[in-house]
């Protein structure tokens, strides 16, 4: 597609995009460095780093899931209130009479289960090629964050349909938590906001799951995707790295 | 001529003190706005329902029997030597245990542990036995269970 050149000229026009649009090699740079979406991207990638087997792309499906899960659970939010018995009802509401509502709900469940596989398929990927090894340590532990982010996310979606299984699932899970000696029973009291299963805890776990735990898991994948980067790029030998470690 | 300065003794400058007075002052705001938080996330009035019930006159249970209170999940009952009332719920991870009056034992569904009806383990990865809970009579002489207030095993009550 060609773009007059009045317009690409325009005063507009670079205020936006500041760098021109011929094709030289510091342009296609500039077009990464200056984009906002693709800042987190390397400029250059090793071709090899993009076959399937090197990462079989489970990082960035499970960056997919998440986008997927976000604009489905904004949408599930404009139904929904976090309060009993309401939260039940709108749940069934959205099953029966919301348009499309069924699909929507199951838009927003099968990418939560397929997200809590994919990453921590990603994590074997990782594990099974050594990628956790300098450079990239501090990455590797980032990335444990996020499986627990992600694993915490799942959890605190399933009390939401305040269902049986939803209310079952909790009770056992936070009665895990009282398990542990001397911080368990206030942990509990905190996260359900009182000593049941009941409103408090509906809301709080309302709140953990829709702004919390996103904007955490939202700044870590920020976190991890530019050290990806930093550390050497794609499947890549973090060549700085290991120089300045004094390894071969 | 004056004679060369000795060797100042080490002093921390201006600079130093300053940051470092910015700094504690920032690390004791942040201490204090941990421990505002820490107390707003703590409820001060809980809108849960109460822990005691009355669980209707005692002349109403007949000897020999388990009456079961799901909504407060309680068991109470009735044997010769008197009443006792016992939590429903497991002490493995809480969920609401079930009288089985055929095998006179009571079972939870989650995972598969049994309690005696004096609240002791059978069988099944309960780690404890069942609460034993504190019975009273009310002015109208009906009996008072609370679920908050555990007694020791083996209390049981004559009214």
């Amino acid at each position: 597609m060609k773009l007059p050149e009045s317009l690409i000229e325009s005063r507009v026009w670079r205020s936006i995009v500041r760098h021109g649009i011929r094709a030289t090699n510091r342009n296609r740079v500039m077009a990464v460095m200056e984009s906002l979406v693709l800042h987190l991207h390397p400029a250059r990638v090793r071709r090899r780093s993009l076959e399937a087997s090197r990462t079989y792309f489970l990082g960035a499906i499970s960056l997919i899931l998440f986008a997927i899960l976000t604009a489905t659970g904004l949408l599930l939010m404009l139904y929904y209130h976090p309060s009993v018995p309401q939260a039940y009802d709108d749940m069934k509401e959205l099953q029966f009479t919301v348009s499309n509502g069924m699909f929507l709900r199951n838009l927003h469940r099968w990418p939560a289960h397929a997200m809590v596989i994919v990453v921590f398929l990603h994590m074997l990927r990782v594990f099974y090629h050594r990628a956790y090894r300098p450079p990239r340590e501090f990455n590797w532990v980032i990335g444990v964050v996020l499986l627990l982010l992600t694993l915490l996310l799942s959890y605190t979606g399933y009390l939401l349909p305040w269902d049986q299984l939803a209310f079952w699932a909790v009770s056992v899970g936070t009665n895990m938590v009282k398990a542990m000696p001397l911080l368990g029973p206030p942990i509990r009291f905190l996260l359900l906001g009182g000593n049941v299963v009941g409103e408090n805890a509906l809301l709080r776990f309302y709140v953990l799951h829709c702004v919390m735990l996103p904007l955490a898991i939202m700044f870590l994948v920020a976190l991890h995707l530019w050290r990806v980067r930093k550390d050497g790029g794609l499947a890549g030998a973090g060549r700085t790295g290991r120089s300045e470690r004094g390894e071969a | 001529m004056p004679e060369r300065d000795e060797p100042m003794p080490p002093v921390i400058s201006r600079r130093d003190f300053v940051a470092a007075t910015g700094l504690a002052a920032c690390a004791m705001a942040a201490a204090g706005a941990g421990v505002v938080l820490a107390d707003f996330l703590r409820p001060r009035v809980l809108f849960e329902p109460p822990t005691a019930f009355l669980a209707g006159p005692p002349d109403a249970i007949e000897v020999g029997s388990v009456v079961t209170h799901v909504e407060q999940r309680v068991y109470v009952i009735r044997l010769a030597e008197g009443f006792r009332a016992l939590s429903a719920v497991c002490t493995h991870l809480g969920c609401i245990t079930r009288f089985q009056p055929d095998r006179n034992i009571i079972a939870c569904p989650c995972h598969g542990s049994q309690f005696t009806l004096a609240g002791d383990v059978v069988t099944g990865p309960a780690p404890r036995a069942l609460r034993w809970l504190q019975m009273s009579l009310s002015e109208k002489g009906e009996l008072i269970v609370d679920t908050a207030v555990e007694v020791p095993a083996g209390t049981t009550y004559r009214f």
